[in-house]
């Protein structure tokens, strides 16, 4: 079985994010990262190596030339070798932009099994992988909290608002994994050294056979028209436990008519 | 506004509150249709017409549920190729961003996700995200519509039409020779179903959340009081002190109203599900916990000696509990 895992590189959350004049996050100027909620399909990617389930493990991301140093970290948990797909046009895609060079990048390697993160922690969207799912024909499962694959099956454990879920369906297929799925390893110095000789192979665009017009700001079907800060809250009333802090509390919660 | 769009599509699975929520902000955008999968009985169709419903679409098939995202978003997509929406409303979660991911692709159309807030202005559709973990607000046009935008639960309110109109109702499925499908209708092979905790509750706007084990009767307790429902952060989910449905953050739920956190520092993804509820109050006992700059009354101290006794107010104090505090559905 071969696996492909979706990762992306973004800014590191606890960074200060500046966003450039044409309102798209300013990726040169904030440090950036792995995803931390790709690293778990790095992960189950590595232990269904480790079982013998999968025999290879490429791991994939479309961005911009930094996005590297992302494909480097996954390389160092585990995987065999890497896609970087980097096209300047590709600058200010949607969701709908990326899913589908995504898709292309993905025919083109070749798959059984592609796994993903629930969310980018930057954009949080949540759609990427059912795009890309719909985009190759291939099976889905989304939001998977457990993971396991028997022959040419792959099962999957999910939590919706209203009823957990197990679901099982045939590869191909497309498989999202949430933060529930078990942490990430650390790498040793020794997996981070060996990375450095694990292939990365780039593709462009014309690579792929995608035209230009159909992604980055030609082919977005949405534009950011505003973005601003969450307003500051303002901090209220804090108190010290002198013995009354549970019934000043109180007070607070009636005053605003909750109880 | 200086167009009035034809109709706005509402796909919903049953009537839980979220999807009148849905029908009360597709008011705003134009006639709202709804999408029903599974069967819209005549029951289920005065609801959704009380909320200003004028179509019905029952999308369904006996064993529905074993059914994959697919024929579902096939269904919306025939039914947006007929009536051409202005826009498509769909309830934030996995099953709504899988439908609604798949309908975009297929209907080539903008896909704003998890928003807060949507409107019209001459035709466009713009709506409102919260994005990076809760720090910014972003407000984006769909390019080409049929707009295609998932509705976070809570984000807005359900009110009725104010002239309750009757709905007239449509059963439909997609089949497997259709184009759209590929020559299939991909189910699940194996689908077992089971509720995910004895109390999940989160249709309710509000939540109490503890991150300390020892804390969860207390915050059940305060939770009760409160008409709210029990939360939790990582730390609790991830020890297995709590199902992971309970769980407030970036990766967990996201609370609307009002907040209570005892025992929890307020790591940035943590904010993410709760800083922008309307009311917060925090118990920590230290007096340097980040979730104490967004609170609007805090309490620095034991927990297990501040929850017990926190819903219970001195006499004469306070107003009537608002009518916004509807107690949790299940
Ligand atoms: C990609 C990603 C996604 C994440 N998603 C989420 C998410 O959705 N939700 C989430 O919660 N976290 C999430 N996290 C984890 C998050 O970063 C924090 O680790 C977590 O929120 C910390 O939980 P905590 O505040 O309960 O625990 P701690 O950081 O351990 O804080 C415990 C707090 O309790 C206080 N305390 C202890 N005992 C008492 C007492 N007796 N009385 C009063 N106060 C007491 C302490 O002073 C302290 O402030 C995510 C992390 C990552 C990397
Ligand atoms: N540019 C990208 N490169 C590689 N994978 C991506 C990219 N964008 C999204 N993904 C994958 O799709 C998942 C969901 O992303 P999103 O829909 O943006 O929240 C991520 O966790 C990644 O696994």
């Amino acid at each position: 079985m071969k696996i492909v895992v979706l990762v992306k590189y973004v800014p590191e959350p606890t960074a200060t994010w500046k966003f450039a004049p044409d309102l798209t996050v300013d990726r040169a100027g904030v440090e950036g990262r792995l995803s931390e909620l790709d690293e778990y399909a790095v992960e189950q990617a590595t232990r269904l190596a480790e079982s013998g389930a999968a025999d290879e493990v490429v791991f994939l991301t479309v961005g911009p030339a930094k996005a590297t140093e992302g494909l480097r970290k996954a390389l160092a948990i585990g995987g065999t070798s890497a896609v970087h797909v980097v096209d300047d046009a590709i600058h200010g895609s949607c969701a709908l932009g990326t899913s589908l060079v995504l898709a292309k990048a993905l025919e083109k390697i070749g798959y059984d099994l592609v796994l993903t993160g629930m969310a980018s922690t930057d954009a949080e969207l949540s759609v990427v992988p059912s795009m890309v799912a719909d985009r190759l024909g291939a099976n889905q499962a989304t939001f998977a909290g457990e993971l396991s694959v028997d022959g040419s099956t792959v099962s999957i454990r999910r939590d919706t608002d209203v009823a957990s879920e197990r679901v099982s369906v045939s590869l191909p297929a497309v498989v999202s994994v949430t933060d529930q799925t078990g942490e990430a390893r650390y790498p040793a110095f020794k997996a981070i050294m060996g990375a450095k000789k694990k292939p990365i192979q780039t593709m462009s665009l014309a690579d792929l056979g995608v035209d230009a017009a159909q992604v980055g700001w030609s082919g977005a079907s949405s534009k950011v028209v505003d973005v601003s800060p969450t307003p500051a809250r303002t901090a209220g009333t804090i108190v010290n436990d002198d013995g009354t802090g549970a019934a000043q509390l109180a007070d607070f919660l009636a005053g605003r008519g909750f109880i | 506004m200086s167009e009035v769009p034809r109709s706005a599509e509402t796909t919903a699975a049953g009537v839980r509150k979220p999807t009148l929520e849905l029908l009360t902000a597709a008011r705003a955008l134009g006639e709202p249709a709804a999408v029903v999968f599974g069967d819209a009985s005549d029951q289920v169709v005065a609801q959704l017409a009380e909320y200003g419903a004028t179509k019905v679409y029952a999308v369904g098939s006996p064993d529905m549920q074993a059914f994959l995202s697919l024929p579902k978003a096939e269904a919306v997509v025939q039914i947006a190729q007929a009536s051409n929406p202005v826009a498509i409303l769909v309830t934030s979660g996995p099953e709504g961003k899988d439908v609604a991911a798949r309908v975009a692709v297929r209907l080539n159309a903008g896909i704003i996700p998890d928003a807060t807030k949507v409107s019209v202005d001459g035709g466009t559709v713009s709506a409102v995200q919260t994005v990076f973990a809760g720090r910014f607000q972003a407000t984006s046009q769909v390019l080409r519509a049929p707009a295609v935008v998932t509705m976070r639960p809570n984000a807005t309110s359900a009110e009725a039409a104010p002239a309750s109109a009757s709905a007239s109702s449509r059963s439909m499925w997609p089949s497997a020779t259709q184009p759209g499908c590929q020559g299939r209708l991909p189910r699940a092979q194996g689908l077992q179903r089971g509720p995910n905790s004895p109390m999940p509750r989160w249709s309710s706007p509000g939540a109490v959340a503890s991150a300390r084990k020892m804390a969860s009767a207390s915050s059940r307790k305060t939770a009760d009081a409160l008409g709210a429902a029990v939360g939790a952060s990582r730390t609790v989910t991830d020890q297995h002190w709590a199902p992971h449905e309970l769980q407030v953050g970036q990766t967990g739920k996201t609370v609307a109203l009002v907040y209570l956190a005892a025992g929890i520092s307020g790591a940035i993804q943590h904010r993410a599900g709760m800083q922008s509820s309307k009311t917060i109050v925090v118990v920590n006992k230290d007096a340097k916990a980040p979730l104490f700059q967004i609170a609007d009354f805090g309490v620095v101290g034991d927990l297990h000696a501040v929850l017990p006794a926190s819903s219970t107010r001195s006499p004469g104090a306070g107003a009537d509990r608002p009518d916004a505090l509807t107690p949790p559905e299940h």
